[in-house]
């Protein structure tokens, strides 16, 4: 029987979280990297025990962990990130120019094929890529030198480069999305790009149909339909059925359109799942109840799931990274929460159970299915 | 024999416990002794000290005889209590709650 792995980044640490296929019975084993920040740990698809992990802290920096037993161990590897040219700028919140400065990894997206290739979108935005498993970094200059890369502002959690999507049958096409710049794409493996904005309409930028501006919170992707993204906008759900080349909403009749997470059904690619949040300056679930919302039909039509989620006075949040499906049938559907808590579901979401609730913030989850 | 007291996180990463004891290669300065605790330690690379420009991260200041030396420049003579070892030379992150 398969088991499933979950790799969960906190403010204070990792954690790894561990059943057989029934998804019943978890063993938490943790903290790995205690009173670090996690921001993502996540596994090779060709070598399931291979793991990595971006441990920072504001104090000591950046340094990448690698461990080849399923997180039993690790070993620190490279954790040099050097932007490729002198001392070009980005805006910085005010509008002034800001030198481009390393602060962290936020997200790493291995290969799919191969277990010593994998990419680390950072802070401030910038993608970098590794053929040596981590061992060394280098940048993919061509998206940051693009036309729009010296207008680029952060959001309010810093400029990063958070979501980076592999088209899953032509190695050329990757996208990336940055906050609060927007998605690009590029068809040459990584070495031009351009921006992916085209349908995306933000009411709080002056020009509200800007090229770039917007501040995308993540993209999702079904690897059996590769053209079909689903992106959750800082307001608006999004999809594009072209690979990012134009936008349509499809936030429909979800009760509030802001938020951060979103995934798609593991075995299903027009089933979607997000987590509404009040709005931009109340990051909590609206009325104090916490409901993943699931769509059966690519977006629009949106039911609320709430057995087993709490009802009453919750006031937690959904992280962009903190969700995650496995790929058993039926599809097992995780979160994690700023308050600590990751729920499950065995059976696509219709009811949930936490498997842990108490942890430090949830930053990252990801959901491994171990054959 | 130098002193090195490294902070908690710090002596997590490196896999030590209590204080680093080095024998400077290059000369006796702040970045000698940066330049072999890395040699020594390749994982703190980047955790004290930028990559490229070996400016002092922001948060991290050091201590030598009781005296803040932080802003000193990296090429200054390392006190004589540091060298003889009466003294540690120590690393410190900044204090926060939270």
């Amino acid at each position: 029987m398969s088991r499933i792995r979950l790799l969960v980044g906190t403010t204070k640490g990792a954690f790894i979280l561990t059943s057989d296929g029934r998804r019943e019975e978890w063993d938490v084993n943790g903290p790995y990297f205690g009173g670090w920040e996690m921001y993502h740990v996540k596994g090779s698809p060709a070598d399931p025990d291979r793991i990595w992990a971006s441990q920072s802290t504001g104090w000591f920096g950046q340094v990448v962990q690698r461990s080849e037993d399923g997180g039993k161990t690790w070993n620190p590897v490279g954790n040099e990130f050097s932007y490729e040219g002198g001392t070009s700028t980005h805006q910085w919140y005010d509008g002034t120019p800001h030198p481009w400065e390393f602060a962290r990894v936020w997200h790493f997206e291995p290969s799919p094929g191969d277990p010593d290739t994998l990419y680390a979108g950072v802070e401030d935005a910038a993608l970098f890529k590794s053929s040596d498993g981590g061992g060394s970094w280098q940048e993919l200059a061509g998206l940051r030198k693009q036309d729009s890369g010296p207008q680029w502002q952060p959001g309010a959690g810093g400029m990063c480069l958070h979501t980076i999507v592999l088209h899953p049958t032509n190695p050329d096409v990757m996208l990336v999305a940055i906050s609060a710049a927007g998605v690009f794409r590029s068809d040459d493996a990584g070495a031009t790009w351009r921006p992916a904005n085209k349908g995306l309409r933000s009411e709080q930028i002056p020009n509200p149909e800007a090229e770039v501006g917007h501040c995308v919170h993540r993209i999702a992707i079904h690897s059996s339909r590769p053209d079909v993204l689903y992106m959750q906008k800082h307001w608006d759900v999004m999809r594009s059925d072209d690979c990012g080349l134009s936008w349509r909403e499809v936030s429909g009749d979800l009760p509030t359109d802001f938020g951060f997470a979103i995934d798609v059904h593991a075995q299903d690619p027009d089933t979607v799942y997000v987590v509404p949040i009040k709005s931009d300056s109340e990051h909590f679930p609206p009325e104090g109840r916490l409901r993943v919302y699931r769509s059966r039909s690519g977006g629009n039509e949106w039911e609320p799931l709430t057995k087993g989620l709490p009802q009453d006075n919750c006031y937690v949040n959904v992280l962009r990274e903190a969700m995650s499906v496995d790929s058993l049938d039926p599809c097992g559907v995780y979160f994690g929460t700023t308050g600590g808590q990751v729920y499950a579901s065995a059976d696509e979401g219709d009811s949930w159970a936490p498997v842990v609730r108490d942890l430090p913030r949830v930053l990252s989850v990801e959901a491994q299915t171990i054959p | 024999m130098i002193r090195v007291v490294l902070p908690a996180h710090l002596r997590t990463l490196a896999r030590i416990s209590g204080e680093v004891k080095l024998e400077l290669d290059g000369p006796a300065t702040t970045a000698g002794l940066l330049d072999s605790l890395e040699e020594e330690y390749p994982v703190l690379r980047g955790a004290i000290r930028d990559h490229d420009t070996h400016k002092r991260r922001a948060f991290v200041r050091f201590f030598a005889c009781e005296e803040d030396i932080s802003l000193e420049p990296p090429e200054t003579p390392l006190p004589d209590a540091v060298l003889s070892g009466a003294e540690p030379f120590c690393i410190i992150g900044a204090m926060a709650g939270g």
